[in-house]
């Protein structure tokens, strides 16, 4: 399933993409891409792939230093070591979000050893990775498969980029390295504290991020594993988040991370008048629906509006005395709070976003660290998705399909990463709230850029100027029928924010595709196509 | 060289707005540039708007450029408008259609809990403004209007009156002291406004020249049929001496507000959150207005951050008489209404007594009275009143008498 022999002068000669097909959800989207043949999206729970988990080789402890110490003087020697070689994946992960020192450091390296088409495959891409373009640009990597944000989104979209980009959700990763669809080459874990052992976590040390969730695939199928932190404790290290068995080597360096841009300013609760209305109509429509009840489950993503909900869950369980029995995080002190109060009996975290989330996480045997495969993965025995009750989630665009959009912006621009979007979908109850429009920017309009969750699976558009129901919710819409919320058809939302803004004009786009969005399964839900000049 | 003008806003930090920079020349037809946010999307709509708004005007020579950060079309024909009209003088009204969600008139004796301010500038904040569900929403072409933008504020202004739907709220404009205040009413008695606040008030003869002017207007357009009422701003030792007149010295005078920073500058004293220093001015306002028979409006509370504080000062005002408040947050809003609203305990002592006197109505009695006990007629007009102001902010229900348990 992968090369293992050591290229020295590796050219990709299969083209970016190849075959293009209409797939279930309506999109054209190529059936080769970098040169591996791929499943069209056939609809909600419709692929089940037969066969074995990928694997990675067996090792055997005698391979490795009896006295456990893998320590390595440098991550130059530590990647030649693992076979740092041209045309190979390296993995990072996001837990230091736009604080991250480590991921720029391996392209650097492998840069100025003339090293050529790697693929780099993030868990997430942050403004920090800005420098990445030149890497994309000279051919050290010729594609990111994970997440392309902000600068590196601009560059995919403007067809710069030498692979096609792919993009896929928190769980869709998990799931592409579990049933063998990327192999790991070399995974490089940022650990803000470790053993020499390879033991590692995320709670302590002053680059303390949380979990370390996202790295456990990686720890887990990578060929080599080479764990990088600024803060060596003696073995062994408690707890272990990272299983040492599964590392290579250790990288010890002054500092890995930023760390007031690892817990960062973006995820406080907003000042905005207009979407803490947004945040207080959802809280209301989940009461009025029945939804809030005494051991109920909520999951709220990291903007400023679905963090705001937590206000208004708290106000309505304080006042009947009930509790929710977990909220998954992202975690941050709003929601410590709620815990702390005993408002939620449980945090099941993927990743915290405040230092309060990380002593919480540390300290609070009720606040407990999981993984994209516990949460996420489509190839495990269920996951915790679909068990939750309540969703919230934002978007950049939904359309009267209630198909909605996450990683392009009206204007055609790639900007966003998928993140763990597409797997809470699963939920019971998934709202959006989301802005009628943004200056004079429609969210809601005929059909989305992007299609990255299918409209099936969103139940509430909640807006500032009315409260869409889908039609398939009918038990919603029956328990709706009196509120005293305003409660329109999506139909009539568009309208009005046409009404306000104007009919939009759609985004002039080549034909080339640069570009595709992975759904849950691994099947290709949507195509991103380069912006016309 | 031809005249020169630049309107609106741009820059860090600004949305829904655009600035627009215009030179009238001699040759060369229109040279127009449009840079905006929103330019995948409506870009050649902008284009088709501007050259539009330049052609209703005549202007065939001109160079103009759009920087546009995502504005509403009201806004950039505001912007064009205005800057056409710094460089040009000329009768013509380049005017949005007034929505017909717009067309409603108010009650002089309406709710006038909370009054939001937004600066008649700022079209971002105007948008949405309506959704937050103030009893009244104050487009200030006064002090939150810097000097040099006064006039493109006017036009601006205008098209929010015509174009944007602020859900019920009574459409309120401030206006300027003085002869450019009675001038601003040319932009807003046309277009539908509810009422006007007419700032530093010192003697009635200010409500009387306002009058004139709106009357001025009204008889030159036969098409305005609403009513238009006035709120004078007690901001001045002075306007608080002369309270009285000012409160009962037009029948469109619905109320009378008072504007404590002013206020207390004119005293020569500071504000303070006990407010011991316009104790007395708040008083006569109160005092005035009720003997005139309108609802006196209290001062603003600054501090956007502090709901209880908020909270409280609202419960001392209401203690104090004032039917109102004004405020500059949406936040405010609901902590405005919460606290103006009658409490459960008030109205179940209301629903006890408007039970009893319509039992005695019914019976023909002349007294109301609960159980050996007489109740005053003052007694009984207040629980009327707190018994509507409960069914108006539906904390009671209509038909609350047929279920009603003594």
């Amino acid at each position: 399933m992968c090369n293992k022999e050591v290229t020295t002068s590796h050219v990709p000669s299969h083209p970016k993409y190849d075959k293009l097909v209409t797939n279930a959800a309506g999109r054209i989207v190529p059936t080769v891409i970098n040169g591996r043949p791929q499943v069209p999206y056939m609809g909600v729970g419709k692929y089940k792939p037969d066969g074995f988990r990928a694997a990675p080789k067996l090792s055997s402890c005698v391979d490795f230093p009896a006295d456990g110490n893998k320590v390595i003087p440098t991550l130059k020697e530590a990647l030649l070591k693992a076979g740092l070689r041209n045309g190979i994946t390296i993995s990072t992960h996001h837990h230091f979000r736009n604080g991250d020192l480590v991921a720029t450091q391996i392209f650097d390296i492998a840069h100025e050893l003339g090293i050529k088409d790697l693929m780099w495959y993030p868990s997430a891409s942050f403004p920090c990775h800005e420098p990445m373009t030149k890497y994309l640009e000279d051919g050290t990597i010729n594609r990111i498969e994970g997440s392309m944000n902000g600068a590196l989104g601009k560059f995919t979209s403007e067809g710069k980029m030498k692979g096609l980009g792919v993009l896929r959700s928190h769980g869709g990763r998990y799931q592409a390295v579990q049933d063998g669809e990327v192999h790991i080459d070399i995974a490089v874990i940022a650990a803000p504290t470790a053993d020499f052992f390879g033991d590692a976590n995320g709670v302590n040390g002053s680059a303390a991020c949380g979990p370390l969730g996202f790295a456990l695939a990686d720890s887990e199928y990578a060929d080599k594993v080479i764990v990088v932190t600024d803060n060596l404790v003696p073995f062994p290290c408690i707890p272990w988040q990272i299983n040492g068995n599964r590392v290579d080597y250790v990288v010890v360096m002054d500092k890995i991370g930023i760390p007031e841009k690892i817990v960062s300013g973006t995820t406080e609760i907003t000042k905005s008048p207009d979407r803490l209305l947004l945040a207080e109509w959802s809280a209301k429509f989940c009461d009025e629906a029945g939804l809030i009840y005494d051991g109920f489950s909520f999951q709220a993503g990291a903007g400023g509006t679905a963090l705001s909900i937590g206000i208004y869950f708290s106000e309505i369980l304080r006042e009947r005395g009930w509790k929710a029995r977990f909220a998954r995080g992202g975690s941050n002190k709003y929601l410590v709070k709620m815990l702390e109060e005993g408002l939620v009996e449980y945090i099941l975290d993927g990743q915290t976003f405040d230092l309060d989330g990380v002593r919480s996480m540390r300290d609070n045997p009720h606040h407990t660290w999981t993984s994209p495969f516990t949460s996420y993965n489509y190839h495990g025995k269920g996951n915790f998705s679909s068990i939750v009750d309540i969703v919230i989630l934002g978007a950049t665009e939904v359309d009267v399909n209630f198909n909605a959009n996450v990683v392009t912006h009206s204007d055609g621009y790639l900007l966003h990463g998928i993140g763990g979007w597409q797997n809470t979908l699963f939920g019971k109850c998934v709202i959006l709230p989301v802005p009628l429009f943004r200056d004079r920017n429609p969210v809601i309009r005929d059909e989305v850029t992007t299609i990255c969750g299918p409209g099936e699976l969103i139940d509430v558009i909640v807006t500032e100027r009315g409260i869409a129901i889908n039609p398939l919710r009918t038990d919603l819409i029956e328990k709706m029928k009196n509120s005293s919320l305003p409660i329109k058809t999506i139909q009539d939302l568009k309208e009005e924010a046409e009404r306000i803004c104007g009919v939009p004009d759609k985004p002039k786009f080549t034909d080339e595709v640069v570009a595709v969005v992975k759904w849950v399964d691994g099947t290709v839900l949507d195509s991103i196509k380069k912006i016309a000049k | 060289m031809g005249a020169i003008a630049a309107t609106g806003n741009k820059g860090k930090g600004i949305r829904s707005d655009c600035f627009v920079s215009l030179e009238l020349t001699d040759q060369g037809g229109i040279q127009l540039t449009v840079e905006s946010k929103v330019a995948v999307m409506y870009g050649a709509d902008i284009r088709k708007q501007v050259l539009d708004v330049i052609d209703f005007f005549g202007i065939s020579n001109a160079t103009i450029k759009v920087e546009d950060s995502g504005a509403l079309p009201l806004v950039i024909a505001a912007r064009v408008e205005a800057a056409i009209k710094n460089c040009l003088d000329t009768d013509k009204d380049y005017l949005p259609p007034l929505l017909d969600e717009n067309r409603y008139s108010t009650a002089k004796d309406r709710n006038r809990f909370s009054r939001l301010y937004l600066p008649g500038n700022s079209p971002s904040l105007m948008i949405n403004a309506g959704i937050h569900k103030p009893d009244g929403i104050i487009l200030d072409l006064e002090d939150a209007v810097a000097p040099d933008k006064k006039d493109e504020a006017r036009f601006l202004v205008r098209n929010a009156l015509c174009g944007i739907n602020f859900y019920g709220a009574e459409r309120m404009v401030r206006i300027n002291q003085g002869e450019r205040g009675l001038e601003d009413l040319e932009y807003l008695v046309p277009h539908h406004v509810n009422l006007i606040l007419l700032p530093k008030c010192e003697q009635p003869e200010q409500v009387h020249a306002v009058n004139k002017k709106i009357a001025e207007i009204v008889n030159r357009k036969s098409s305005i049929v609403n009513p238009i009422w006035i709120m004078p701003i007690i901001e001045s030792a002075l306007g608080v001496i002369n309270a009285h007149s000012i409160a009962s010295s037009a029948d469109n005078v619905v109320s009378l507000a008072i504007g404590l920073e002013d206020y207390t500058a004119d005293l020569g004293t500071r504000r303070t959150l006990e407010g011991t220093e316009s104790f007395f001015a708040r008083s006569m306002v109160v005092n005035a207005a009720r003997a005139a028979g309108i609802q006196p409006i209290d001062s603003v509370f600054s501090d956007v951050g502090d709901m209880e504080g908020l909270y409280q000062n609202v419960l001392r005002s209401k203690a104090l008489g004032f039917d109102g408040m004004g405020c500059i947050h949406p936040r405010q809003i609901r902590v405005i209404h919460e606290a103006f609203a009658p409490s459960p305990e008030e109205i179940e002592k209301a629903k006890k007594i408007v039970f009893a006197f319509h039992k005695a109505r019914e019976q023909g009695l002349g007294v109301v009275a609960l159980g050996t006990k007489m109740i005053d007629p003052p007694v009984v007009k207040r629980a009327l009143n707190t018994i509507n102001l409960a069914l108006k902010m539906n904390k009671l229900a209509e038909n609350w008498r047929e279920t009603y348990v003594q």
